[in-house]
């Protein structure tokens, strides 16, 4: 990045070296911004000569990092494999610093213009792909993966997974994933703050020695107080879903698993799912969680069959969710003692509306999943899209029994 | 409100309003974008560096701006000769509200331009003294000539010229039509004026010619009206000098950035007139145009954008625009953004999103419909086309109920009997006053911002 410029006052565009006019704010040969050297208006006021000072290169561009992922091994940071709707896929476009020959990245859409600091094209306007966009990460003993599908602008999903120790030391793995509501303000914020403040509560109460059902009630809780107080918060940014002004609180759906060498608890509120698929594929596979959804309150009230309910157009129309305008907080919790290994599915609607029976979950799920659970949840997403991925989509693979008890307890 | 340490430099802020979702295929992009300018500082928007030009400053030094009043001293302003006692009486109450150290100057307009007050090409600077000379010299004022407007903006550019102020201000009364030079003159003396300094007029009585006073205040970026009875002006002088005094920064641009392959469609100013400034625009580097916006003071104005972009599959995302304010550097460097807002496009297979339409786009469509028809329905009725005329005025009637726009419902109806305004049926009154007329025609432009 040695040839940022280190003033504003240019005298070649620093990404073709076309002399500009004065007065210029895009080079007239290949519109690249010529006061990006100058500090982004954003973080400082636009009138404040940049006194001449060397800027550093912006860090804040997002780019299409394919993960930030934890895990080395296996490949976590490979992109997802088995998703052929690549040309729109994160894993599609390729690595824009790979062509930003003066050191800035370049447009994933039309391989031209370099990014502005809202993230979007200064030559084309499309916008760049996200943090967001695909996210993948693996611990021991649990991985995820989550993508932004192939028809929405943006990933609304978020997920958390991590580990915590039981008071006598055994191992309980945390799975957290939240959908977004779309058609509330900030859908991206809320299911973040979601996942976030679920797993910080579990790791507190966890090592306590809280019973995990109990745990995950208030994990939950901790979620919804979460996503409430963005309600409180001022817009946070003007121009993003305008058309939404009268304000719809931010909103989101959350499923969450908590595996422990004996115990596999499983909380939620909203329409993602968890699912129980065992190793061995002549047993039951089951549906761990009950959508709070307008198809499943039909099915519940014996109204419509389950195929009649889920191929009405209202069938996903959440009846629970997290967020200030939730009628109360119910959140459903279930523990489990299965008595044979196998991994726990928890994912956002974007998965199951391709895989929605225990059965057609079983059968998506690589018969390896316990040894490999980034590559099956890589898998699962790759199954979605290739469903036609309409919707984000996000997956976490929790094995069973979590791993260091299973010499020991179970 | 306490505003002691505060700098009285204007900060703008822009807010975009939008549905940003457009269908498969959909290319044309919608925004109402609002731009504010708030004096006291009390927005997060950016302050302005007060080296730029038109900033005054706070500490009660003299404010940086002049303004040039232009009076129809031709043979008409004698009928009834009421009309030039109540010019003089209302340019008295103008330099009456003309501030400590703004520089001033006096022109008596006839087929020719004669300076009144100082004289030599100067300016007086105000203050208590210069006001009294200014207004004896106005007794010297008689009506007695003709009209050729034209040469009395050349010479009110002249004398602005010569001060080295940022504000510039004319205001232009005229009684009659600009009978006294051709029409391709005052359209050159309005191409050359443009940018230099903004402009309101005022025509006072019912012989003058809407189109040109409509066309001079459009041109200069100011405000036109009718004062059909004289005796209103000195009322409406004060009010045109006191909103002159407050503008704050001049020579504002609305910059529009757009992406590659994409095309602008229109560029609206929407509230609170109606003007479109689609032709007004002037390159500003690659795919970036400025439109011009005048002088501001504490004020919030509506722009409608309508940018065609290449369409793109569903689930992309594009910038369609980037709207922003910016001003010239005096150093003829790269012009300052003051705020900016983003107008986006995003592709989706949602019906209900891409074709929600949003509620101020919606909104400022009808308004500018408003005012199209009321000129076509006018228009028409002066051909005689009845039918036409009673379509339009009718659709007209329809569109002001609706939207809420009030006094151009009043003024409709003193040119129409509203049989129903929810359906649009008139009929043309067969007498109307011809001031009524003027007045429906002068101010169809006007609009109301969205009900709350």
């Amino acid at each position: 990045m040695s040839q940022m410029p280190q003033l504003p006052q240019l005298s070649a565009c620093p990404t073709c070296e076309e002399p500009p006019q004065s007065g210029d704010r895009y080079c007239d040969s290949c519109g690249a911004d010529l006061t990006a050297a100058a500090p982004p208006p954003g973080t400082a006021p636009a009138g404040s000569p940049p006194a001449g000072s060397a800027t550093p290169e912006p860090e804040d561009y997002p780019l299409a990092a394919p993960a930030p992922a934890a895990g080395p091994p296996g490949g976590a940071a490979s992109g997802a494999p088995g998703t052929p709707g690549a040309a729109e896929g994160p894993s599609g476009g390729a690595d824009p610093r790979l062509n930003g020959g003066a050191g800035r990245p370049r447009c994933v859409a039309c391989q031209e213009g370099t990014i502005d600091q809202d993230g979007y094209c200064e030559h084309c306007g499309h916008a760049q792909a996200r943090e967001r966009d695909h996210m993948e990460r693996e611990l021991e003993g649990v991985a995820a993966a989550s993508d932004r599908g192939l028809r929405h602008h943006r990933n609304e999903d978020a997920f958390s997974v991590s580990a915590a120790a039981l008071p006598d030391g055994s191992p309980a793995v945390v799975a957290v994933v939240c959908d977004g509501v779309s058609s509330a303000t900030r859908p991206d914020d809320a299911s973040a703050a979601a996942a976030h403040a679920a797993e910080v509560s579990l790791h507190a109460s966890l090592p306590r020695g809280a019973h995990p059902q109990q745990a995950m009630n208030e994990a939950i809780v901790a979620a919804a107080e979460a996503v409430n107080s963005l309600a409180l918060e001022p817009g946070s940014a003007a121009h993003e879903e305008q058309l939404q002004r009268h304000q719809n609180a931010p909103a989101c759906t959350i499923v969450s698993a908590v595996v422990t060498p004996g115990i596999l608890t499983v909380g939620w509120i909203g329409d993602s799912r968890a699912y129980w698929v065992p190793d061995d594929r002549t047993t039951p596979a089951a549906r761990l969680t009950e959508d709070d959804s307008w198809a499943a309150q039909m099915v519940a009230a014996g109204l419509m069959s389950e195929a009649e309910a889920y191929a009405d157009e209202r069938a996903h129309a959440i009846t629970g969710w997290l967020g200030a305008d939730a009628y109360e907080l119910d959140p459903h919790t279930a523990s489990f003692k299965p008595d044979r290994p196998g991994v726990v599915v928890v994912c956002t609607d974007g998965l199951w509306n391709y895989a929605e029976s225990a059965e057609e979950m079983a059968l998506a799920v690589p018969p390896d999943a316990r040894s490999r659970p980034l590559h099956s949840a890589q898998v699962l997403v790759g199954h979605a899209l290739d469903g036609g991925g309409h919707d984000n989509v996000t997956v976490a693979v929790v094995p069973f029994p979590a791993p260091q008890g299973r010499a020991g307890s179970a | 409100m306490a505003t002691f340490s505060k700098s009285q430099a204007p900060r703008f802020s822009v807010e975009v309003y939008q549905n940003p979702y457009l269908p498969e295929g959909g290319r044309e992009v919608n925004a109402i974008v609002t731009v504010t300018s708030t004096g006291g500082g009390t927005t997060g928007g950016m302050p302005i560096p007060s080296r730029l030009t038109g900033v005054r400053d706070s500490r009660g030094s003299s404010p940086d701006a002049a303004v040039v009043i232009m009076v129809d001293c031709s043979g008409s302003m004698d009928y009834p000769p009421t009309k030039m006692r109540n010019a003089r009486d209302a340019t008295a109450a103008a330099i009456d509200t003309v501030r400590d150290g703004v520089a001033f100057a006096v022109v008596a307009g006839t087929h020719k331009a004669v300076e009144v007050f100082p004289g030599d090409g100067q300016l007086a600077t105000a203050d208590p003294e210069t006001r009294a000379l200014a207004k004896d010299a106005l007794r010297t004022l008689s009506a007695g000539g003709g009209t050729a407007i034209g040469t009395w903006l050349m010479l009110a550019d002249r004398l602005l010229a010569s001060a080295d102020v940022a504000i510039r201000h004319g205001i232009v009364l005229t009684d009659g039509r600009n009978e006294h030079e051709e029409p391709e003159d005052l359209r050159a003396a309005l191409d050359a004026c443009a940018g230099r300094f903004t402009c309101d007029a005022r025509g006072v009585g019912t012989d003058w010619e809407v189109k040109e006073v409509t066309g001079i205040a459009s041109a200069l970026l100011g405000t036109a009206d009718i004062v059909a009875d004289p005796a209103e002006l000195s009322g409406d002088f004060t009010r045109m000098m006191e909103t002159a005094m407050g503008k704050e920064v001049a020579d504002v641009s609305l910059r529009l950035w757009t992406p590659m392959g994409a095309e602008v469609a229109f560029v609206k100013q929407v509230a609170p007139t109606v003007e479109d400034l689609t032709a007004r625009r002037v390159e500003a580097g690659a795919r970036a145009g400025d439109y011009p916006t005048g002088s501001w003071g504490d004020e919030s104005r509506d722009y409608h954008v309508c940018v065609r972009v290449p369409a793109a599959e569903v689930g992309r995302e594009m910038l369609a625009a980037r709207a922003s304010l910016v001003l010239p550097q005096q150093d003829g460097g790269p012009a300052a953004p003051l705020a900016q807002g983003l107008v986006r496009a995003v592709w989706t297979d949602d019906v209900v999103a891409s074709t929600a339409m949003n509620r101020q786009v919606a909104h400022y469509t009808g308004q500018a419909e408003l005012a199209q028809v009321i000129q076509q329905g006018m228009d028409a009725r002066k051909s005689g086309d009845i039918e036409g005329a009673t379509a339009k005025l009718g659709r007209a009637v329809q569109l002001a109920g609706a939207s809420g726009n009030e006094d151009t419902a009043k003024l409709l109806a003193k040119v129409v009997d509203v049989v129903d305004a929810a359906t649009g049926t008139v009929r043309l009154k067969a007498k109307v006053a011809e001031a009524d007329e003027m007045t429906l025609e002068t101010r169809s432009t006007k609009t109301v911002r969205v009900k709350k």
